[in-house]
């Protein structure tokens, strides 16, 4: 092939990549481009040498010309197909240009327990001054392969995630820092062992207490899959990439079905795309991103080397501000960083015990302050007050009564009780014969114990009392109507009818013991003691905070409906005397999904929780998922809400998880999923995708038991299965065994 | 004995089955296949999941049950009942007419030409090293089994009993079971056929697998 063919297929390239980029859409610029390399290649038998050479040389530059005014018009639909196009940069390229060396860890192309996750141990080489610094870094991402089959479009298994995880925690031994690159459409979403679901979640809970650097670049950012490696402390996001809740043709199919069922027009996509706001400029102002890293026009492709070169720039300057913000002796290099953008300023990238530590509580503050605008806080502005004021006694309270007075307490009683100890081994022997003595005295009778237990009056045994509940009555059971069981062919189960079964049999079928859904409403009379439910924080509100079409419309039924102002409900209660604090997640609103002010409520529970010392319960009597019309204010809901879970438990906190009726995807992956005790009403389906998304995106045919509570059981994503009428019992049991003599651990 | 050929020229006349759906319980009946001639479906999916055509609702206490057509067919048939009249449990409604598939029609045949031998008891099954070597080396239909001969090894919990051959004598003619699955209590292992009929039954199959005509 001569340079001039050379030149041709590569202007051909070209041109292919621009057309598959712009679609099916018309465009004046990408014809002219075509119509311009077709005339040249027809007449380039009739050409001299040099009229093909300066041709050549126009052509060139009017590609590059139109390339750049084509940028300009990109849509955010064009940026989804940048970023999925087979030639866009891919982990690969950046581990051979970005580091100077790295050797793959966990796998070889195809011979790996998941492909399309790699792991690498590299090194970046610094000259300062004189000295040569080898700076080692764990690199951890998804990889799509130019369009290699195997690598399965960066969807990653749940193996593979807990693959990243593990070799994330290598680099908290090692104290390296960890750069993430998100290159996923989103997880794949099986539920065999680890589990999409629990995995991730597993994932985020572990990254939140990551006490090394971590840095994520993002390219394609698809929802679970991209926050299972992308909780940073420093999120840089590539100008052409997308980070999105869901994939638009995902949302369009949502949106879509709900309008007219038939088949999704490119034209919703096309607008789903725009208004959920997944590029990067919208994450940048919405804040959910720290910064952008330019691209060339229409996108990087392995041939552009000056986009390494940034990129490795920006990665480096990224972990030693990470590092400088939290390290003592800093402040003429931070200058330095910030100020005059100089690379060859040397920063050790080893963390202290302590500086790793503040490390954490940045990271905590960080996504704690995010998405503040996305939702309303209605309370009136004295209650806010009186709420502040409150909070701070507690803590004050909490600090004195567990910290201060609790250490010296513990002591003087585990020193008492050592004391007592001794006492009895001393004295014991001498006090039994003593005792032995004095029976035999002629005076002193010995009474047996078959009359003491005749002669002397019984008592109840402590806890066998009933508390009179207040009664709830379903609206279900005003029905004079009878139900079939929808187990009646296996078990023979009878018709019930509707006021029996959801007056008095708590909708569970007598027979066979199916649950049939109840409301909320009947937890809350018949889990909780009587009048003793105190609710919190009702007035946070959810917003449309994209102005997503129809969603404002959705959101006032679902609030009038069910006369709440999110789909969280945030309560105090007593369980048989226990104090606990709730945080119910409610089907009934939207689906229970979870958006800017659930998210803020939940947090919120899990930090009174936490000042107060006391036990936390999360309900779910059902959630959906991510509120996907929110965008990225849902999805930074699961890290934001599991930094907080993380806090909690690490302060000795108890944290249980009940699941009731449908609980999928983001919730599932990650606050809730992160839990050490999840348990399940009989009815709960519990997973990551239900079985549509699931045959759509890995075309396996899903049995109608996959989601099953029992299911989940078998595979160790719960820890146990409870009747409905036993909840209360149960509860009370579970925070008795496992809340321990405090009912938190430390 | 029987004659297999007869057997199958008489499933040639009636190519098919005829399914009465009955009333499961009382209520009042409401059709939602009105008419004979109307094509239904049976339960599909994987699993059965997706249930069949609707057929009818029974309404009891308010509680409509739906009825659905447990195979594909043709309704042919309506027994004489009003729409919305109040039924008795039991009480045929409709016929489904069933047309016979290739699989079904061989398995009346071999149901009705073989003797089963069944599962005593759940476990794993496998032949005794005798049988085992000769159908490997000579293929299924060379054994030749009496009653009383020493024919499978039942394997239940690393417990492993021998199982004797209860049945005329004949040729094993077909097996039922894996050796790596469990077999339920009366699951059937395999069919035993006398050895002059073997090749008239591999003739009558042949004919079926590639002369039956399924019908829609």
């Amino acid at each position: 092939m001569t340079e001039i063919d050379k030149q041709i297929q590569d202007l051909k390239e070209r041109l292919q990549y621009i057309q598959d980029i712009f679609g099916n859409r018309e465009n004046a610029n990408v014809s002219l481009l075509g119509s311009k390399l077709n005339d040249f290649v027809q007449a380039l038998p009739s050409l001299g040498p040099s009229q093909i050479k300066r041709q050549l040389g126009s052509l060139s530059d009017l590609f590059t010309f139109l390339e750049n005014k084509l940028e300009k018009e990109l849509t955010p639909m064009d940026r989804v197909r940048i970023v999925r196009h087979p030639q866009r940069i891919c982990l690969k390229d950046i581990l051979e240009n970005v580091y100077d060396n790295y050797t793959e860890i966990g796998g070889q192309g195809e011979y790996s327990i998941d492909p399309s996750m790699i792991i690498a141990r590299a090194y970046i080489t610094r000259n300062v001054g004189k000295k040569i610094y080898k700076q080692p870094v764990m690199v951890i991402g998804q990889e799509k392969g130019h369009g290699q089959e195997f690598r399965n479009g960066g969807s990653v298994k749940p193996w593979g995630n807990a693959k990243a995880l593990e070799y994330m925690k290598v680099a908290v031994t090692e104290n390296i820092p960890i750069h993430t690159y998100i290159f996923t459409p989103g997880s794949y979403p099986v539920e065999d062992y680890p589990g999409a679901a629990q995995q991730i979640a597993r994932n985020i809970y572990a990254m939140a207490g990551i006490n090394v650097p971590v840095v994520a670049v993002i390219s394609e950012g698809g929802s679970g899959g991209a926050e299972a490696i992308g909780l940073a402390d420093t999120r840089i996001m590539l100008s052409h990439g997308y980070y999105s809740v869901i994939s638009p043709e995902g949302a369009a199919a949502i949106e879509g079905r709900a309008k007219s069922g038939g088949r999704i027009s490119p034209e919703l996509v096309e607008s789903c795309a725009r208004q959920l706001r997944i590029t990067a400029q919208d994450n940048l102002k919405m804040g959910y991103i720290d910064r952008i890293l330019q691209e060339p026009a229409l996108g990087a492709r392995p041939e552009h080397f000056d986009f390494f070169k940034k990129l490795r720039q920006e990665v480096i300057l990224a972990t030693d501000e990470i590092i400088l913000s939290v390290r003592g002796i800093k402040l003429f290099r931070a200058i330095a960083l910030r100020k005059l953008n100089n690379p060859n300023i040397y920063v050790r990238w080893g963390l202290s015990q302590k500086s790793g530590e503040r490390l954490l509580w940045r990271r905590y503050q960080k996504y704690r302050s995010l998405s503040q605008w996305a939702y309303r806080d209605s309370t009136p502005a004295w209650q806010k007050y009186k709420r502040a004021v409150s909070e701070t006694s507690w803590s004050v309270y909490s600090f004195l009564r567990y910290e201060f007075f609790g250490r010296h307490q513990r002591a003087i009683t585990h020193l008492a009780e050592d004391v007592q100890g001794e006492v009895h081994a001393l004295f014991g022997r001498a006090m039994h014969k003593a005792s032995r003595l004095l029976r035999k005295l002629p005076g002193v009778k010995n009474e047996k114990e078959e009359v003491c237990q005749l002669t002397t009056l019984s008592t109840w045994e402590e806890g066998m009392s009933w508390d009179e509940h207040c009664r709830y009555i379903s609206p279900q059971a005003n029905q004079d109507r009878t139900l079939p069981c929808p187990n009646t062919v296996k078990f023979n189960c009878l018709d019930l009818w509707a006021p029996d079964l959801f007056g008095d049999f708590a909708g569970v079928c007598s027979h066979c013991g199916h649950h049939f859904p109840m409301e909320y409403e009947w937890y809350l009379f018949n889990v909780f003691d009587p009048r003793s439910i105190s609710e919190f924080s009702p007035r946070l509100e959810s917003l449309n905070p994209l102005d997503f079409e129809g969603l404002e419309h959705k959101l006032d039924q679902a609030k009038k409906q069910t006369g709440h102002k999110s789909g969280c409900m945030t309560f105090e209660a007593d369980i048989k005397g226990i104090r606990v604090v709730v945080a119910m997640l409610l089907a009934r609103f939207r689906g229970g999904s979870v958006g800017a002010a659930e998210g803020e409520k939940f947090s919120r529970a899990v930090e009174q929780a936490r000042r107060k010392h006391m036990p936390f319960l999360a309900y779910v009597h059902g959630t959906a998922g991510i509120r996907i019309q929110e965008g990225t204010n849902g999805l930074i809901q699961m890290p934001r809400c599991t930094l907080s879970v993380r806090r909690y438990l690490e302060a000795g906190g108890l944290y249980l998880v009940l699941y009731d009726t449908n609980s999928y995807a983001g919730p599932v992956a990650s606050f809730l999923g992160c839990s050490p005790y999840q348990f399940a009403i009989r009815s709960a389906n519990i997973g990551f995708a239900g079985p549509g998304v699931i045959r759509e995106t890995t075309g396996l045919d899903i049995p109608p038991d996959y989601h099953n509570a029992f299911m989940a059981l078998s595979r160790g994503h719960i820890q146990g299965i409870w009747d409905r009428r036993e909840i209360r019992n149960n509860l009370h049991h579970a925070l008795r065994t496992m809340g321990g003599e405090f009912l938190y651990y430390r | 004995m029987i004659d297999i050929m007869a057997l199958l020229n008489e499933i040639k006349k009636a190519p098919y089955r005829e399914i009465t759906v009955s009333a499961p319980h009382t209520g009042r009946i409401e059709f939602a296949v009105k008419d004979t001639g109307i094509k239904v479906d049976g339960a599909t999916g994987t699993w059965s999941e997706r249930p069949g055509t609707l057929l009818a609702r029974l309404i009891r206490e308010g509680n409509a049950k739906p009825l659905h057509a447990p195979e594909k067919g043709e309704v042919v048939h309506f027994f004489d009942i009003e729409d919305g009249q109040f039924v008795q449990a039991g009480t045929p409604l409709l016929n489904i007419r069933h047309f016979l598939t290739k699989q079904e029609v061989i398995d009346i045949i071999l149901k009705k030409a073989l003797h089963l031998f069944k599962a005593p008891e759940k476990g794993r099954y496998y032949f005794v090293s005798e049988i085992d070597i000769k159908i490997k080396s000579q293929g299924l239909r060379s054994v030749n089994i009496r009653d009383g001969d020493e024919a499978l090894i039942l394997s239940r919990m690393k417990r492993e009993t021998i199982i004797h051959y209860e049945g005329p004598d004949g040729i094993i003619y077909t097996t039922y079971f894996n050796s790596n699955e469990s077999v339920e209590m009366g699951g059937p292992l395999f069919g035993v056929c006398p050895e002059d009929q073997v090749n008239n039954i591999k003739t009558v199959i042949d004919k079926i697998q590639s002369g039956w005509e399924e019908q829609e």
